[in-house]
């Protein structure tokens, strides 16, 4: 395993050796110490790695991530993880807002809670929380799917297109054009294998699922009031 | 003549009311009949102050002038050396600036990146993502990144020259983008991940910052992701010149990027099109103070946008303080927009050349704001690159010839003395005087 101390190596020397891994290298292991709520740890990764951050991250911790997996033993803040691509995110405590914004592909993992506007403008990105998240989240949200075991917040995929919500405890409101949906077989099926992926164990009958209704695709001026 | 009624007593002439003009009226009419508001491309229409209302002075007994295809007048400039391992090397200051795959067809952009590259300079991309054609013919790309991160990766991101961060643009300061759903093709909607044939709205702020220092944050975020080895540059609408230069610069801009409201946008509101925002001749001034007032004048570099025509207008903004210009609406003239060719197709529309703006319909006869592909068939990209790099010839000659005449040998270093305005409000807002004085609205300690 290599082990790196951020409050030694620097942010550029530190993402400089990440990013130097290659496809193919035999160094999968690394963990980094005394991140002290740094930004940017561990931004831009491409390569099947895992990288584990030994306490709290401040923003964009994993940003744009490519393959990689990243373990934050802490709790992580703004923007972390935003537009992953592929990889995986776990984070041991709560995230801050913007968890996974503009994602792509890939999963996040949260342990404990997420804050507002998590998945904003999701576009293919999986997201799995174990507690709530907070007000506007997947905001926007295009593609891929946000669960949550606990509650959600506010205005719930407000004006969202074809992400998929499936939420275990109360939703405080659904935002724009956010409706409940049918949880047919599929989506159960689908859930599960989110669940399972995320090491998380929770019953997919008790979740509910929320998507667009669709009526705000295309603009109509009876529905000028929804926005 | 006036008629007489049968009393015989004249008839007054019959009267247009100035504020229910013809154009306001047949607004109403529409508004009426749709309950939609009126949505459209380009920049503001209305009369502004602008560069035309500036002259520059020439040589004279207390300046000299520099000889004409004899003494050099150079062009290039370097953008963003303040921190990026690679800055950009243009041969000229004028820029081709962000217009998006989907707004325009794919040849559209082929050609602005083939007309570009052959006049030495970069274009950009825009609100959907870079296309394999527009890197390959584009020797410097700059990649847009914007609130609706659309066509997002970080593959394209490290193939590019440079990054712009999008905060917003002149034509609709605070307001997103607008593609509405009969330009959805299949390529556009899966670049972008939506379903085919809907109205996408780009959202107006990014997702995952607010304010100053979050953008701080964010320049480092995409210093770290490419190794610190492109210049980040900050585009502001012409807003509140002044702060926002200043903020952007606070937050580690390599170069800013401001657009009057004169500049285009593929579609928003006519509304906010032509209420909202200043003109390219106001804002020049606020942000050169703010980039002088933090010592930072010519290290970080002011790219000026928003209705440049022709070389004069590039020798005024450079006059004014602009390291270089970017051009937009211009660029999609040269390459036959609102070409009076198409002027039967224009009638069709019931538009004429010239006036045509209904870019979002994705019907544009000279098959450049469509992906409909038969009209797409139309325009040549190589012809159209090959037009647009005359263009940028043209207005390099003409700002060379109005430098040298200034007596400079290079188009950087025209200055505010070499211009006066023709009009009190270009005076106040350009800080020259008023043609024939030396005064201008504002200046302390003389009187007209």
């Amino acid at each position: 395993m290599q082990k790196i101390d951020l409050s030694e190596t620097g942010l550029r020397a530190m993402n400089k050796m990440l990013h130097g891994q290659s496809e193919h290298t035999n160094q999968t292991t690394w963990e980094i110490v005394n991140p002290k709520g740094s930004h940017a740890i561990a931004c831009g990764l491409d390569a099947p790695i895992e990288v584990t951050v030994k306490g709290s991250t401040g923003y964009y911790c994993a940003g744009m991530n490519q393959q990689a997996t990243v373990n934050i033993h802490g709790s992580a803040g703004p923007g972390t993880g935003e537009n992953i691509m592929s990889g995986k995110i776990v984070i041991e405590g709560d995230a801050s807002q913007y968890l996974g914004a503009t994602g792509h592909g890939g999963m996040i993992v949260v342990k404990g809670n997420a804050s507002s506007r998590c998945g904003i403008s999701m576009k293919g990105v999986n997201i799995v929380v174990q507690g709530n998240v907070g007000h506007m989240s997947a905001f926007m949200g295009q593609s891929g799917n946000l669960v949550v075991c606990g509650d959600a917040g506010d205005a719930l995929g407000d004006s969202c297109y074809e992400a998929r919500f499936f939420i275990r405890g109360e939703v405080k409101s659904l935002g724009a054009d956010c409706e409940k949906k049918e949880m047919r077989e599929e989506h159960l099926a689908l859930l599960q294998q989110l669940l399972d992926e995320a090491g998380i164990d929770a019953d997919p009958t008790e979740f509910t699922r929320y998507g667009s209704a669709r009526t705000l695709y295309n603009f109509d001026v009876d529905n000028a009031g929804a926005y | 003549m006036n008629k007489l009624d049968p009393q015989g007593i004249p008839h007054t002439t019959p009267r247009q009311s100035a504020t229910f003009t013809h154009d306001i009226n047949s607004d109403i009419r529409r508004a009426a009949a749709t309950g939609i508001y009126d949505i459209r491309g380009g920049g503001a229409k209305r009369k502004v102050p602008s560069f035309d209302d500036l002259l520059f002075l020439g040589a004279s007994i207390s300046r000299y002038p520099l000889e004409g295809y004899r003494e050099k007048c150079e062009t290039t400039v370097t953008i963003g050396g303040l921190n990026a391992e690679n800055p950009i090397e243009l041969d000229i200051p004028i820029t081709i600036a962000g217009m998006s795959f989907g707004a325009l067809s794919g040849p559209a952009k082929e050609a602005l990146g083939r007309g570009a590259s052959a006049a030495g300079t970069s274009t950009t991309t825009g609100d959907g993502g870079m296309t394999p054609e527009e890197r390959g013919h584009s020797s410097k790309l700059v990649y847009q990144y914007l609130p609706s991160r659309y066509g997002m990766n970080p593959n394209d991101l490290r193939k590019a020259d440079a990054i712009e961060i999008v905060v917003g643009q002149g034509a609709k300061p605070g307001g997103g983008g607008m593609l509405l759903g009969q330009k959805i093709s299949d390529r556009v909607a899966e670049m972008r991940n939506l379903p085919k044939g809907i109205d996408q709205r780009s959202a107006c702020r990014h997702p995952d910052w607010t304010g100053p220092d979050d953008l701080e944050i964010k320049i480092l975020e995409l210093r770290e992701l490419t190794g610190w080895k492109v210049p980040i540059y900050v585009k502001v609408a012409g807003a509140r010149p002044y702060y926002d230069t200043t903020l952007a610069i606070k937050a580690g801009a390599d170069a800013v990027v401001l657009d009057g409201m004169q500049g285009g946008t593929a579609a928003t509101q006519d509304v906010f099109i032509e209420h909202v925002g200043q003109p390219t001749l106001a804002i020049v001034r606020p942000a050169v103070q703010a980039l002088q007032d933090l010592g930072m004048h010519r290290k970080v570099q002011l790219i000026l946008s928003g209705g440049i025509r022709s070389g004069a207008d590039v020798a005024k903004a450079m006059a004014l303080g602009a390291d270089a210009v970017a051009i937009g609406t211009a660029a999609l003239i040269a390459l036959g927009d609102n070409d009076p060719k198409w002027e039967t197709e224009y009638n069709a529309l019931g538009t004429t050349a010239g006036a045509y703006d209904d870019w979002h319909e994705g019907q544009d006869p000279a098959g450049i704001t469509t992906q409909d592909p038969d009209l797409m068939a139309r325009f040549d990209p190589v012809e159209g690159g090959r037009r647009l790099r005359n263009y940028l010839k043209v207005m390099t000659l003409e700002a060379q010839t109005i430098a040298r005449a200034c007596g400079k040998n290079h188009l950087h270093n025209l200055e505010p003395e070499d211009l006066v305005a023709l009009t009190m409000e270009a005076a106040a807002m350009a800080q020259v005087p008023l043609a024939g004085t030396n005064w201008y609205p504002g200046k302390s300690g003389n009187s007209f």
